[in-house]
């Protein structure tokens, strides 16, 4: 019975959170300083909770829940990352009319997301992504006053509704075909028919549209620039996150006779992916839509990792996620911060930035370092892990095109930076005061940065989980 | 070649999924785009069904497949007319191309 719990004992920590904040939105006596108390002590707790016990390896409810320690280090990523975007958003939500709504939605969508990476069947796989898009459509229109915030939230749940139709169409085919929806079972009933090549191509498809590679990545820059600045952080890191979790699971697993037609598709739509990323992400002065096209490049990168495919492209991809949740985060909690106290958001308004501030200066620039991957961060370690996975296919016009791709990214994350220390303003944006909790927020940002990179550790700790 | 077979099911079905996403990409009404989602939807639930009748008879995967699709159609369009009335308040419009504020 214990032994049961605690396979789960992830979703039912967040499960738990969420119904103690559902309590406090009843009582609703509660000032907003309070509840951001309340709510970042209990995403701690829930932090800690994620490290103990974490090595359960089971399976519940005949194959469709499935946990090993892979996916519990995956889920306390996760864990992380929503906990870093609690803290940075505290400015924002401090004045926010509808606080708890906003921790439940956000809660309610990570549960989403810890059941999709468990998934051991499309069904509960299918359950899972719909949990975790509905509620980030609702969050898009949390600004409910502001025009771009609702039109951000239609592009989005528009996309999303079609692209899980999309996929639920090819996991039809996939039933009509195989008989079986159980990733288990999968593998052994794949012919590659051409029938069961098109439902694959399908939900291939659905996969594309969530994780915004390039020809289904038209969504991603207006949704993330009309949301506020933390939902469009959640979107970015944990949401792009599980996917890319579930995504190797599924191909590396369930679809792994079908390798060469996955590893062609994600050839062609890596290219893509890179170099549209990056071509549009050098003509935008919106801070938000920059770090929106800055994080569809980065997706390229990551397909270059999974296509690598064994323990070394499961692990390379696990590590890049951890090194994008700290660098990416790092940077939003800047913008955020500009953004709620200045309400600027034009890279034209950060020119002078470090003679204001600094300290928020050196953070940034840490960050779009770590985006770009600038040896001694760990985005340098992160890009070359995912490369050298990518390298072992002998494909070395991938990996190529995968090294010109870096060079131009350079130029956009250096005009950023450029702006902040070397050009004049006259009215550069005024000195701000961050709380304790924004302050902590950046410095674990940029203490995982620098340690995830220089302390191997890491790595070879994730390398020897990924051998499931 | 007398009664219905699976063919004619799929036959249905497909047309129905591509009238679906033909219409979500040609319409401009935003009701009427969620409605071309639901044909896709519906289309889905016509192939899991078919399928299950008349070559997993022993199964039961598509049928509870179809149930959870029904449900989480209905929670998706409740959360979408909502963006939409929240959107119609700010824009005076349910046109998608009057939400053009983001581009490019």
């Amino acid at each position: 019975m214990i032994n049961e719990l605690l396979l789960m004992k992830s979703e039912l920590a967040v499960t738990a959170v969420i119904f103690i904040l559902l309590f406090i939105k009843i009582s609703d006596t509660t000032s907003n300083e309070t509840v951001l108390k309340i709510v970042n002590a209990l995403l701690l707790l829930n932090v800690a909770f994620g490290f103990c016990c974490m090595d359960t390896t089971g399976e519940l409810f005949s194959g469709m829940f499935k946990t090993n320690a892979l996916m519990s280090f995956e889920k306390n990523m996760l864990n992380i990352g929503t906990l870093l975007i609690s803290l940075l958003s505290y400015e924002w939500l401090r004045n926010h009319r509808h606080l708890p709504e906003f921790f439940v939605l956000m809660l309610s969508s990570l549960l989403g997301m810890f059941f999709m990476i468990s998934s051991g069947n499309f069904l509960i796989f299918y359950l899972g992504l719909e949990l975790s898009t509905i509620p980030v459509a609702a969050l898009c229109n949390f600004d409910m006053e502001k025009k771009q915030s609702s039109e951000a939230a239609m592009k989005m749940i528009m996309s999303s509704a079609f692209s899980s139709g999309i996929l639920l169409f090819g996991i039809s085919m996939m039933y009509g075909t195989t008989g079986t929806l159980s990733f288990a079972e999968l593998p052994m009933l794949l012919t590659g028919s051409p029938l069961q090549v098109f439902s694959f191509i399908l939900l291939f498809t659905g996969f594309a549209f969530k994780l915004s590679v390039v020809p289904f990545h038209l969504w991603t820059a207006d949704v993330y620039e009309g949301s506020p600045v933390a939902v469009t952080s959640f979107l970015s890191v944990i949401s792009k996150g599980s996917i890319v979790f579930i995504f190797l699971t599924t191909l590396y697993n369930a679809f792994a006779p079908m390798g060469e037609v996955w590893y062609n598709l994600i050839f062609l739509l890596s290219v893509a992916t890179m170099i549209v990323g990056n071509l549009f992400a050098l003509r935008q002065q919106n801070m938000k839509r920059f770090l929106a096209f800055s994080s569809i490049a980065q997706v390229g990168f990551i397909l270059i990792g999974i296509s690598g495919g064994g323990q070394n492209g499961t692990a390379s991809s696990v590590y890049f996620m951890l090194v994008y949740i700290f660098s990416n985060l790092g940077a939003f909690g800047a913008v955020q911060l500009i953004s709620s106290f200045s309400g600027k958001e034009t890279i034209d308004s950060y020119k002078g930035l470090y003679q204001t501030n600094p300290l928020l200066s050196w953070v940034l620039t840490i960050s779009l370092f770590s985006l770009a991957g600038i040896p001694p961060t760990a985005g340098f370690f992160g890009k070359f892990f995912l490369l050298a996975s990518g390298a072992e296919k002998g494909n070395y016009i991938l990996i190529t095109i995968a090294a010109l791709n870096m060079i131009v990214s350079l130029y956009y994350y250096l005009r950023v930076v450029r702006a902040i220390f070397m050009e004049k303003n006259e009215q550069p944006v005024a000195a701000i005061q961050g709380s304790i909790y924004e302050k902590a927020g950046l410095l674990i940002c940029v203490a995982g940065i620098i340690a995830v990179g220089l302390y191997s550790h890491f790595y070879e700790y994730i390398y020897a989980l990924s051998a499931f | 070649m007398t009664g219905i077979g699976l063919t004619h099911i799929l036959f249905v079905s497909i047309s129905l999924f591509f009238i679906g996403v033909y219409g979500f990409l040609t319409r401009r009404n935003m009701i009427m785009m969620l409605m071309s989602i639901e044909l896709i939807l519906n289309s889905v639930n016509l192939n899991f069904i078919a399928f299950n009748k008349y070559l997993w008879a022993n199964k039961m995967d598509g049928l509870f497949f179809t149930i959870f699709i029904i449900a989480i159609a209905a929670a998706e369009a409740a959360v979408a007319i909502a963006i939409i009335i929240n959107l119609y308040r700010s824009h005076r419009s349910i046109d998608v191309e009057d939400a053009s504020d983001l581009k490019f």
